[in-house]
């Protein structure tokens, strides 16, 4: 069963990219979505099994070089099973409202086919994807990271016709680049320090390796240390993480299914999916931990500062996307890596509904994406407003603190900010402070966003708001489907991923070592008002964006007006575009330009030319002299080279 | 005083030298190279007709037939290639023939 759901969106992806024209258009369409509710379906039944102990179904070798080997293997264990039931549920969904969003698209004109395409890329990606969350060894890991990288790749650039879009794409991939080349330095570290690459060697290693050291960058340090390092480098990529986030926001591009699946759901919390599957070793590094507690608090902060000000509908919920991940990892960091993957499951759920919810808004609005031309449609779209408000309740936190009534949000980000008190450290102390302040403007970016979109007179183009009218039943009904996740997923959730189930519940897919590790225990018996601290940041948050958008609409461009600098600050994202453009493109561009001015035009072509033109014509002259043409002038030459020939071999005969 | 095979040698050393100067400084006719050539042949033979006399082997005066014959063969196919020239440029001026050139 683990098989067909691994390899049912790859057979879908390439029967519908290499053969649509032989099942036709709606053939492939059809046959990839149904074929992603085939592997949904096998998941769900897969997640209800009994799975204490990683269950690993080898399906073939794959490598075998000198003591490098590598199975091709489905492991399965609670981890697994999480990352299965998220990545196909939310895929089948984007390819079921693909179905809809994607029938008209003014990118292309009459005649151009672009449908199977898009379906065979969405498969891939979901191959790739469950290649990379069902592997055994961190090979096959790899495969998947990469692989969902070039799906990603050829998404975000799907609309290759804007310059804008390849741009973005190129971006992409090139920062994953330099997270992927920590992951790789990492996976060679920990096959020279293990010898081998299977999950089950390193993770029983994680003591030795907490006591052995190694040499990098000439420098000898802790070996675990190093190797989490590395591997968090690449989980930094992947989930844009702060220094490495700059591709995110660039990546909605493409188009807003993608958005939802790759850059919501899925790809991103690839990164929070390794920390919590290398678990048994980050348990041993603490300065790493540190490290991704860090990362992880500030980015929550720094993505949360910037969704403040944004206006594109698709930034603003790309922002919020970044700052949750950090959530994910601040929890990750303290050690709870159960709770991160409890916000990374219903995280799934919400942020997979803003975005399409999003999608339903910018197809009514004629692909339309500023925020400042919207307004007034509640009225317009009700099945999407009512989606989008359950989705905003839901990543606010909306619930009743002390009790177990709220949504999804409710219980993993408080679950997160609690544990962060808990863990009882410097790190925990600063991530708990950035959170709760990440929350309140979570909430005021989140209700900013309604309050834009669907409250408030029509702004902007009068004919655009007149057509605007309900998307199609195929792009609700993925909808309806993750509002129902986004509601109980965390109140059901709540007991398996930080209640009293937890340990039994994951059993041994992740690791917590007891004697250090007690935040998920203290976590429950944090103060009152550690609790309640969430509630209230979202409710401030929630009221200030009330009264900025709807009671008082002159405030925000008067508060804007009076701090232009921190305004703009903002605006323009921390300027972490201009500086990676002043640090790191700029001088490359130069150095490039160097190249190929001097280097390839000066010396390496100028060179060539001047030897093909000046200096081979120059002989081939000088050696034309010497053809007169007269029979006895060439007889002459004959009998000197003869004359050379034999004195030479006269007085060398005998010596060599 | 007795004529060994210095003698034979240094005369046939002569005329090859002769045939070579004769190839070099010749500016006017081609049949004089043709002689030329000729002289060259011989003075070879006169070399073989003494190592074969003095080494008492009969193969290098046997030999020397052979290349008579075919220096005669030369001779001919020469001539008439000279002919055959004249007839096409209308000179066997060797200052005329500087055709074999690129």
């Amino acid at each position: 069963m683990p098989g067909i759901i691994l390899f049912a969106p790859l057979i879908g992806a390439l029967i519908a990219g290499f053969g649509w024209r032989i099942i036709g258009e709606k053939g492939a369409q059809y046959l990839t979505t149904g074929l992603l509710f085939l592997a949904a379906f096998l998941s769900w039944i897969v997640f209800f099994g009994q799975y204490e102990e990683a269950q690993t179904t080898t399906i073939l070798r794959w490598v075998e070089s000198g003591s490098l080997n590598v199975d091709w293997a489905i492991r399965m264990d609670r981890l697994t099973q999480i990352m299965l039931v998220v990545v196909t549920t939310v895929s089948a969904l984007v390819h079921l409202y693909s179905l809809g969003y994607m029938e008209d698209d003014p990118q292309w004109g009459e005649g151009e086919s672009y449908k199977p395409r898009f379906f065979a890329y969405l498969s891939f990606f979901t191959f790739a994807m469950l290649a990379l969350v069902t592997s055994d060894n961190l090979l096959q890991m790899f495969f998947g990271w990469e692989g969902v990288g070039v799906a990603s790749y050829l998404l975000i650039g799907f609309y290759y016709k804007k310059p804008s879009a390849n741009a973005a794409a190129i971006k992409a991939f090139v920062v994953n680049r330099v997270g992927d080349f920590g992951f790789a330095l990492g996976i060679f570290g920990l096959f020279y320090m293990t010898d081998s690459i299977d999950f089950d060697v390193i993770f029983a290693s994680g003591e030795q390796l907490a006591e052995s050291r190694m040499n990098f960058l000439w420098m000898e340090l802790n070996a675990v240390e190093v190797l989490t390092f590395l591997l968090f480098i690449g989980a930094m990529g992947k989930s844009a993480q702060l220094f490495l986030h700059t591709w995110l926001p660039d990546a909605m591009e493409g188009p807003t299914p993608v958005s939802a699946l790759i850059h919501a759901a899925t790809m991103v919390t690839a990164g929070v999916f390794l920390v919590a599957r290398m678990s048994p070793i980050f348990e041993y590094a603490p300065s790493t931990l540190t490290f991704v507690t860090i990362i992880g608090a500030s980015t929550a902060f720094v993505a949360a500062t910037i969704g403040l000000v944004q206006n594109d509908i698709k930034r603003v919920i790309a922002y919020s996307t970044m700052s949750q991940l950090g959530y994910m990892f601040a929890a990750a960091g303290v050690g709870v890596y159960q709770v991160a993957m409890f916000h990374l499951f219903t995280h799934a759920f919400f942020k997979a509904m803003l975005f399409l919810g999003a999608g339903s808004v910018i197809t009514a609005m004629h692909h339309e994406q500023d925020m400042r031309n919207y307004g007034a449609l509640r009225k317009k779209i009700p099945y999407t407003f009512w989606a989008m408000m359950i989705g905003t309740l839901a990543i606010t936190g909306v619930g009743i603190p002390l009790t177990y009534f709220g949504f999804a949000g409710f219980f993993s980000k408080d679950a997160i900010i609690e544990s962060t008190f808990a863990a009882g450290t410097a790190a925990g102390e600063f991530a708990f402070w950035m959170l709760v302040i990440a929350a309140a403007m979570t909430a005021f970016y989140s209700w900013r966003l309604m309050f834009m979109t669907f409250y408030g007179p029509a702004k902007g183009d009068k004919h655009t708001h007149e057509h605007a009218q309900e998307s199609p039943m195929v792009m609700l009904v993925p909808l309806a489907v993750l509002a129902v996740g986004a509601v109980l997923s965390g109140v059901l959730g709540y007991n398996y991923f930080f209640g009293e189930g937890v340990t039994e519940w994951f059993g041994t897919a992740v690791y917590n070592n007891h004697e250090t590790n007690t935040v998920i225990h203290d976590a429950h018996n944090v103060p009152t008002w550690v609790k309640i601290a969430p509630f209230a940041a979202m409710l401030v948050g929630s009221l200030t964006a009330w009264l900025f958008y709807v009671a008082k609409p002159g405030i925000p461009a008067a508060l804007a007006k009076r701090n232009q600098g921190l305004y703009q600050f903002l605006l323009n994202k921390w300027y972490f575009d201009e500086l990676y453009d002043l640090i790191f493109i700029k001088p490359a561009m130069k150095i490039g330009a160097f190249f190929w001015k001097k280097g390839d035009g000066a010396i390496i072509d100028g060179g060539l030319n001047g030897l093909a033109l000046g200096i081979i014509p120059w002989l081939t002259r000088l050696a034309g002299r010497w053809q007169s043409g007269y029979v006895f002038t060439y007889a002459l030459a004959m009998i000197l080279g003869i004359g050379v020939l034999i004195t030479w071999f006269m007085f060398t005969r005998g010596t060599n | 005083m007795s004529i060994g095979i210095e003698h034979y040698l240094t005369v046939a050393a002569m005329l090859f030298v002769t045939g070579i100067f004769g190839i070099f400084l010749n500016r006017k006719n081609i049949i004089v190279i043709l002689m030329s050539i000729e002289l060259m042949l011989l003075a070879v033979n006169i070399n073989m007709v003494a190592f074969s006399a003095f080494l008492g082997d009969l193969a290098g005066q046997i030999f020397t037939l052979f290349i008579l014959t075919v220096a005669a063969a030369e001779a001919a196919i020469g001539l008439a290639i000279l002919v055959v020239f004249y007839r096409n440029r209308g000179s066997i001026d060797v200052s005329d023939v500087n055709v074999m050139k690129g």
